[in-house]
């Protein structure tokens, strides 16, 4: 495991199908369960789930509530737990509140409401700058606040994950919550975007 | 330990690179690496998420970053792998090299060696009895330590104070169920820092908000 001189490194992939023919061959893996992983993620799991909860919550004050209170279990009302799910807790932005979630010692994510994590979210940029300039984190990604707005960030070092509720947008007070649906963006679950009308 | 996978308040980095529509994998070996990881942490190799999170923590710096996010989840497998005796040390590189046409020799199957370790039941949150130590609303102080196995108080909070917001479900202690030195499951704390308090009163103004294990604690 120690490093190497760039021009002596196999390429990850190289050793990665190593690892698998390994496995494969002394009859401890079976591709097929690989592909079932990889096909759960790349389909089923994602953050159209989470934004399901959002709309929900925007149009159902009940479902708000719970999902505030216990997010693990309104979320799971939706069908959505799994890896990474065992305690979900949902923080709500609001006019004067906004909440940016990060984890600086890994990537811990909300795997059932979000999926994987996108590529940002796992950079070293990312997890090492939001627990210390998040202002200025968040301007880049072309989100300026006012100084009167708080910023709380949320390092998921626990088995905790963390949900961003984003406010719901103004003139969508009247679509339906299967219209508010695409609106809800991966990116405004994590705190680093609000959701907005298109157009 | 202090390794290269605690970044919180490291400078330097520059700009995120961001990507609006990120797809999970970006190439088909990282889903690959991706579901070999899921497996060998605990079905093939006999160990747990927090060894796995030890794991990543023990690659070599340059590794670590130099690999991307699926080849540090690959490198970490491996070292899972070879730490419980299901692959040898080297094994991967010369099956690596062999399937581009090196003619190099493989390592001998190594012996199983799965840490003698049973959950005492599924997932990280357990329900105990112990009464949480501290209230919220109360001021404490992450302690200042420098263990040399696994934790997961970053370094930007030791020393620091702040006060309890929320009692958070009780967990397994990384530090110990990592080493398959017990499951230790205590209160775990949500815990809010002034930003003044971990950068100064020069840097960004803000609340941090950071969940930490009772054992992490002291009253301030």
């Amino acid at each position: 495991m120690t490093t190497m001189p760039a021009s002596e490194r196999l390429p990850a992939s190289l050793r990665t199908e190593a690892l698998e023919s390994i496995l494969v061959e002394r009859g401890l893996v079976d591709p097929a369960v690989l592909d079932k992983f990889i096909g759960m993620y790349e389909n089923d799991v994602g953050p159209l789930n989470g934004a399901k909860v959002v709309a929900k919550a925007w149009t159902d004050p009940e479902y708000k509530e719970r999902l505030l209170a216990d997010g693990t279990a309104a979320i799971a009302e939706l069908g959505f737990k799994g890896p990474q799910g065992e305690c979900i807790q949902v923080l709500e932005n609001t006019s004067a509140l906004h909440h940016l979630v990060v984890c600086t010692l890994c990537s811990c994510y909300p795997w059932p409401v979000l999926g994987l994590p996108p590529a940002w979210y796992k950079d070293p940029a990312y997890r090492s700058r939001a627990v210390r300039e998040p202002h200025a984190l968040l301007s880049e990604f072309g989100l300026v606040l006012g100084k009167e707005v708080e910023i709380r960030v949320h390092d998921s070092s626990s088995e905790v994950r963390y949900m961003v509720l984003p406010e719901r947008p103004r003139g969508s007070e009247n679509m339906s919550e299967e219209e508010l649906i695409p609106l809800v963006t991966r990116d405004a679950m994590v705190g680093i975007a609000k959701v907005s009308l298109p157009g | 330990m202090d390794a290269i996978a605690d970044l919180g308040g490291m400078q330097g980095w520059g700009p995120v690179p961001y990507n609006t529509d990120d797809p999970p994998f970006h190439e088909p070996w990282e889903g690959r690496a991706f579901a070999l990881t899921l497996l060998s942490i605990n079905r093939l190799s006999g160990q747990n998420l927090d060894a796995m999170r030890h794991a990543l923590e023990r690659l070599h710096p340059v590794d670590y970053l130099i690999d991307g996010y699926y080849g540090r989840w690959l490198n970490c497998a491996e070292l899972m792998l070879t730490d419980s005796g299901v692959i040898a040390p080297g094994a991967i590189d010369a099956r690596a090299r062999r399937l581009r046409g090196e003619d190099v020799p493989e390592p001998p199957e190594p012996t199983l060696n799965k840490p003698d370790y049973t959950p005492a039941g599924p997932g990280s949150l357990r329900q105990i009895d112990d009464q949480p130590r501290f209230k919220v609303g109360q001021t404490v102080r992450a302690k200042d330590l420098h263990p040399l196995g696994h934790t997961r108080l970053p370094r930007y909070v030791r020393g620091r104070t702040g006060v309890v917001e929320r009692i958070q479900p009780a967990a397994l202690l990384p530090d110990t169920n990592a080493h398959f030195l017990g499951e230790n499951a205590q209160p775990v704390y949500g815990v809010g820092f002034d930003s003044t308090e971990l950068w100064g009163p020069e840097g960004e103004r803000f609340t941090l908000h950071i969940d930490l294990f009772e054992t992490y604690l002291e009253e301030a």
